[in-house]
């Protein structure tokens, strides 16, 4: 009697009651799901529609079909402001990446138990914490032509003045210098966190088996600093790809634009005062996209693999 | 300054009650009218504020809205509003940094008001930078002369005096070179700043006409006479005239080396003169001269840009529009709001006053007496967007490497076969 009842009451239950396990996930998961295709895959598609038009975006759209990124072959070919843009792009991808050894000795060297270390690690935490605006006008005054402290700094030594931001071939690595300022103290703190977590044991057993120093650091520390290590790539060559707030501030892209990067030239181009050329600055957020391809492709395959080794 | 500002508010209102009998004749005006601006620095703004404020007292039923948006943001916005969400009046600049809008049919055609007879005798010298297809898209509300600005004190000291040509001009700057200055102050970051040179230098070598048909596109970059201009610009760079660094300074960052007498010329327009008063420069330390010419055979011409009202085509109040057009206009409030407490600058209207200021009267007889060749808008407006911010690198980039001519002009007419095509 009682089984019977149960079978009926089985087939009456709804498909949604029957499959709730199965559903349920992507029921809780559909909100960012759809917000990601909305905000994010579907606009990947439309910049690439969009890189086929020549369009000011009040007319009508021309359909070009590809002749935009013949055009950025051209600028590529004949060293034009898309080859100094990619080429500067690369400058900032390796360079940057200097905060990270930079971040790694300052976390070592703070991390003693001194009095009032708390201090120092919050001092040298502050860069990054004030605005990137506020540091890119620091450094624009530091560099000053006139009246800036490096100028007066290199009399000292007896070093003639140099306009940093004023002459193209200095321009991109003082703005990266600038750059590495805050991105180091990001650095250095995930390497401090970091260094918390390492296993006293495996010191004391590495000091046993006579490791010190160099030895010590690069057999025994920085293995355990992997997962640190992987935060600050990443973070670094995001930093690295959004240097545009830097360059806005500091010098607009030039002079005569030697310090720009793609994502300013994409802006120059398509949203800028004299610009307005949609499908242009589509086509080079299309470049722009594919060179974050590889790193997005290296991180998810990276991540992938720890995931599956278990950690 | 406050009672400046004052006093300025109630000479308005003393405009607009005369210039309130000229407008009693017309119809009751009601609904709402939007107004967007792009005054947003302390003074322009105010003087907006209250011009508005008595079209607002002439039209009591008129419910007027009004929204001052930053200037350098208003450039990209406009875009975003004309198309969305219209006002019924909105502020621009005229010549080819209108024509977007024209093209896309986004400004209404303002025809009609350039035949009524108060506008058409009054302000026939704009006409010309209002028209595109041979009609008129809105009105101009002011204008401002360009020129050299220098430091009277320091001629005095040395004993010049102002440069009717060339070779003057270039002597004056060798015996300014010689006491240790530097000629003429400049800040190229921001690049506009080494068009009004480009424009002077182009219109005195080759004349308006060609000026017009280089910013047209219609002239390659590699022509001769384009060289010329920049072969007598390579003079002054050879000869260290400019400050140093300039790339690096903004047009206000460029003030203190004429401030403190480190340099001594300014090409620039009248909006100059305010800062370098505040900074403590009179009118005796202060003075203008218009750029001399180089080529005796072409006829002199100026920059004076004009900013402008336009209604919007999709503006939901045109009646009320096209009366605040008119009224703008109008002698009465184009003499007060051009006056010096207010925008400093020149009038419109042929009817109107020009108000007691040494550079206002000199640019005023300027423009209206010797300015034979044309008068061109400057160059960012007067050539498309996109080869204006090409050119204006290759300007700044010559200004520093001037041995990159050929390099530079190479690059500019590949631009502009692109740009024109």
């Amino acid at each position: 009697m009682a089984v019977a009842a149960d079978a009926v009451q089985l087939e009456t239950r709804s498909w949604f009651h029957r499959n709730q396990q199965a559903i349920a996930p992507w029921l809780f998961l559909a909100p960012g799901v759809l917000f990601f295709l909305f905000y994010v895959i579907f606009p990947i598609f439309q910049s690439f529609n969009i890189s086929l038009y020549e369009w000011d975006g009040l007319g009508e759209a021309e359909f070009i079909g590809l002749r935009h990124y013949e055009d950025l072959y051209w600028e590529f070919a004949d060293r034009d402001a898309f080859f100094v843009s990619l080429k500067n792009n690369l400058l900032w991808l390796l360079l940057y990446l200097l905060a990270i050894p930079a971040g790694l000795f300052i976390a070592l060297f703070l991390n003693q138990t001194v009095v009032g270390i708390r201090l120092y690690k919050s001092l040298f935490f502050f860069p990054f914490v004030i605005s990137q605006v506020v540091v890119g006008l620091v450094f624009t005054w530091f560099y000053d032509p006139t009246f800036g402290l490096l100028n007066t700094m290199l009399g000292w030594v007896g070093l003639g003045p140099i306009n940093v931001l004023g002459d193209e071939r200095f321009v991109t690595y003082g703005i990266i210098l600038a750059g590495l300022w805050p991105q180091t103290a990001y650095c250095m703190i995930l390497y401090l966190t970091g260094l918390n977590a390492v296993d006293p044991e495996q010191i004391e057993a590495g000091r046993l088996d006579n490791a010190k120093g160099w030895k010590m650091l690069w057999y025994i520390i920085i293995p355990q600093l992997k997962p640190a290590t992987f935060i600050a790539f990443v973070v670094t060559i995001i930093g690295a790809l959004r240097s545009f707030d830097f360059i806005a501030v500091m010098t607009q892209g030039g002079p005569f634009g030697s310090s720009r990067v793609l994502a300013f030239y994409m802006f120059e181009v398509a949203l800028s005062e004299y610009g307005f050329r949609m499908g242009y600055g589509a086509a080079i957020a299309v470049v722009l996209f594919l060179i974050m391809l590889c790193f997005i492709a290296y991180f998810l395959w990276s991540m992938y693999r720890d995931q599956k080794g278990g950690r | 300054m406050r009672s400046m500002l004052k006093a300025s508010v109630a000479a308005l209102a003393a405009a607009a009650t005369l210039a309130g009998g000229a407008f009693a004749g017309s119809h009751q005006l009601s609904g709402d009218l939007k107004i967007f601006l792009d005054t947003s620095n302390p003074a322009p703004r105010a003087t907006m504020e209250a011009m508005i404020a008595q079209f607002q007292d002439l039209h009591p039923d008129l419910n007027i809205e009004t929204t001052v948006i930053d200037r350098e943001e208003y450039k990209t916005q406009i875009r975003n509003f004309l198309t969305a969400n219209p006002p019924d009046v909105n502020t621009w600049y005229a010549a080819n940094r209108m024509r977007p809008y024209v093209e896309a049919g986004l400004f209404e055609d303002v025809s009609d008001l350039w035949m009524e007879p108060e506008i058409a005798d009054n302000l026939a010298s704009t006409k010309g930078a209002m028209t595109i297809d041979g009609k008129q898209w809105g009105v101009p509300y002011t204008y401002y002369q360009w020129g050299v600005y220098y430091r009277k004190d320091i001629y005095e000291e040395l004993g010049l005096s102002e440069p009717s040509n060339w070779d003057e001009f270039k002597a004056n700057c060798q015996a300014i070179l010689d006491s240790g200055r530097k000629c003429y102050t400049i800040g190229t970051k921001f690049l506009w700043t080494a068009g009004g040179w480009f424009d002077y230098l182009n219109m005195r070598t080759n004349g308006f006409d060609f000026h017009m048909d280089l910013a047209g596109g219609n002239v390659s970059w590699e022509d001769d006479r384009v060289k010329q201009t920049f072969m007598n610009w390579k003079e002054l760079i050879d000869m260290g005239a400019f400050v140093d660094n300039h790339q690096t300074y903004s047009w206000q960052e460029a003030l203190p080396f004429m401030v403190n007498g480190d340099a001594v010329h300014y090409l620039m327009g009248n909006f100059a003169v305010a800062p370098l008063r505040d900074a403590g420069l009179t009118d005796d330390q202060l003075d203008f001269y218009q750029f001399p010419a180089i080529n005796p055979d072409v006829a002199l011409a100026e920059d004076a840009p004009t900013d402008t009202f336009h209604i919007p085509a999709n503006a939901a109040n045109k009646d009320a529009a096209r009366e605040f057009l008119r009224f703008v206009v109008s002698p009465d409030v184009q003499t007060e709001i051009n006056n010096g407490a207010n925008l400093g600058q020149l009038p419109v209207n042929a009817m109107s006053g020009v108000d007691d200021d040494k550079f206002l009267n000199e640019g005023f007889a300027m423009l209206s007496s010797n300015s034979p060749g044309g008068v061109a808008q400057f160059w960012d407006r007067d050539a498309p967007a996109e080869m204006a911010k090409v050119s204006m690198e290759g300007f700044q980039e010559f200004m520093v490497k001037p041995d990159n001519l050929d390099r530079i002009l190479a690059k500019l007419e590949r631009a502009r076969q692109r740009i024109y095509r």
